[in-house]
């Protein structure tokens, strides 16, 4: 994927509170041209107000925003024709067809709707067009609201806990939506509390934690500089299999439980040197397992729990 | 700028034409009161049967079921505001180029016109029972109605502001406007009400939608009725700015 540098949202020192409380405080990143940015974390920890600050919704306190070179809080009308917004928990109204909305939008937005029929059947509601949005299933809603984010050819889309609700064969073809807006040269800024999504559709992430953003960059990258650590599950019958682990630069700490191995170490070369010593000294082996941590292991190594609790 | 404004206002009659308790309600009850209750008294004979029931008939039972047209209408644009607001639809509207009164400016639009309709049913149905009784200036009094809901409509959107939930809207509305109607004079000309009461019927804007309504409707001149029309006004102003500053989309 071509992601470039160039930064589509600014965000700087962003903070917002609500009565007393504080919902994002100290809240700083960027968003490159053409990437999936995704802004994660548990419930409650702030996504959807950064999120809303960027969108123009809400007027932050203190801090700067810039998306597309444009404050989205005082130039929100003339941001709402370069940008497409999904919101979390959003509805329509219960008897609007589906039609109906999209050819709404299409005014609002002075596109010919024709666009946004395609997009209907590009986005699998083709057969749809007539029915009422209290109809539809949380999937075929989420697809609509992505239909009506796409539908002015923004160049930034903002997703909202976009499969919060859905199953995981809806949720799998939403993902494939995503990275679809992506392949069309758009930048894409969403949020979730699942890692897993975050895992397979972000390019990079910012993890948030009451209202303050911990750490921003890849996933892999998280991965490698907070849980560094990776293991290996193998069964040997080999005579010295555990001296011989042991002796390997990498290996941190070797459990045995008779023939079978669980092998920890850290570093890029570590999994490499565990398979060199293998075939070195030609040891057989019943089964062979490499684990990687996750985002999942990332956020509660930075964060003291695990993102369900 | 109302960009959008005919598209979501034809947009939201469809919608709420689907709704067939709510279309039957707004447009149909009101047309059936009046030929009901019209009928009752007036049985067969063409001359009514108590005393008193030409001038009902002529007079009060239209003013009656246009205050009610109005206040239903109200009641339903409350409703559907805070349905509205607690499915996150405003939300999702106003982050459209759809400017915030566009979206309001839609509902209001939609609900005169629902009026009006049901305006002119009523009286095509009394031009076809009661062919003596209607000799009323209808353009004028259509005009009066319309101004009428507005104004009271501007209350609707304060109750719309403060009550949060869609559960409570519809009582809390009921229980505000169809009160008022007891010291309106529509059932007791204020006159004959105490002292006491008197002033406060006058606090009170129902009170001038009936003068304005029965005024116009007998064929008095609107000159005649400037002081309801200027209390209308104020009422609406005030309404206006207070629901400005307090109501929520979210």
């Amino acid at each position: 994927m071509a992601v470039s540098t160039r930064s589509v949202i600014s965000v700087a020192g962003v903070r917002k509170t609500y009565g007393q409380t504080i919902a994002v405080d100290e809240v700083s990143f960027e968003v490159r041209d053409g990437e999936i940015f995704g802004l994660i974390g548990p419930n409650g920890a702030g996504k959807t107000t950064t999120m809303e600050c960027v969108e123009g919704i809400r007027k932050p306190d203190r801090g700067s925003i810039s998306v597309l070179g444009l404050d989205p809080f005082r130039d929100v009308y003339q941001l709402q024709d370069r940008i497409g917004v999904q919101l979390q928990q959003a509805h329509l109204q219960k008897r609007i067809k589906v039609w109906e909305a999209v050819h709404l939008w299409a005014s609002l937005y002075k596109k010919p709707v024709s666009h946004g029929e395609r997009l209907l059947e590009q986005l699998g509601l083709g057969d749809k067009r007539n029915a009422w949005f209290m109809t539809l299933s949380g999937g075929q809603q989420q697809r609509l609201f992505i239909a009506l984010a796409l539908i002015n050819d923004p160049e930034v889309v903002f997703l909202d806990e976009l499969t919060t609700g859905l199953d995981p064969q809806a949720r799998r073809a939403i993902w494939e939506l995503v990275r679809g807006i992506r392949a069309r040269g758009k930048t894409v800024f969403m949020t979730t509390h699942l890692m897993e999504e975050a895992e397979r559709l972000c390019d990079r992430v910012a993890i948030i934690e009451h209202g303050r953003i911990i750490d921003v960059d890849s996933p892999q990258a998280l991965v490698d500089k907070h849980c560094p650590d990776r293991s290996v599950a193998l069964t040997t019958e080999a005579p010295l299999a555990e001296e011989r682990f042991r002796a390997l630069r990498s290996v941190t700490d070797v459990t045995r439980d008779t023939a079978r191995f669980t092998i920890h170490g850290r570093g890029d070369g570590f999994i490499t040197e565990v398979i060199q010593c293998l075939a070195e000294h030609q040891m057989r082996v019943g089964s062979f397992r490499t684990e990687q941590p996750t985002l999942e292991d990332v956020f509660l190594k930075l964060t003291g729990h695990s993102i369900r609790d | 700028m109302m960009r959008g404004l005919f598209q979501l206002t034809w947009l939201e009659i469809k919608i709420f034409l689907r709704e067939p308790l709510g279309a039957i309600g707004t447009l149909f009850v009101p047309v059936a009161v009046f030929l009901v209750v019209g009928r009752a008294m007036n049985r067969g004979t063409g001359t009514p049967r108590t005393p008193g029931g030409l001038e009902f008939m002529q007079t009060g039972l239209p003013v009656m079921v246009s205050v009610f047209m109005a206040i239903s209408a109200v009641i339903s644009l409350v409703t559907i505001i805070s349905i509205y607001r607690e499915g996150g639809i405003l939300k999702r509207l106003r982050a459209t180029p759809l400017r915030p009164y566009t979206i309001l400016s839609a509902h209001v639009l939609a609900k005169l016109l629902f009026t009006a309709v049901t305006l002119t049913m009523m009286i095509l149905a009394g031009r076809r029972f009661y062919p003596a009784g209607l000799q009323a200036p209808v353009i004028s009094f259509a005009f009066a109605l319309l101004l009428s809901t507005l104004a009271i409509l501007s209350i609707g959107f304060v109750i719309a502001s403060v009550v949060r939930t869609a559960r409570f809207a519809q009582p809390v509305s009921a229980i505000v406007f169809y009160p008022m109607l007891g010291l309106s004079g529509l059932f007791v000309p204020v006159e004959a009400l105490p002292a006491g009461l008197q002033w406060v019927a006058k606090l009170l804007p129902m009170t001038y939608v009936v003068s304005l309504l029965s005024g116009i409707w007998t064929g008095e001149s609107w000159f005649a009725h400037l002081g309801d029309l200027a209390a209308l006004a104020v009422f609406g102003a005030i309404f206006v700015a207070i629901s400005a500053r307090v109501f929520r989309w979210e």
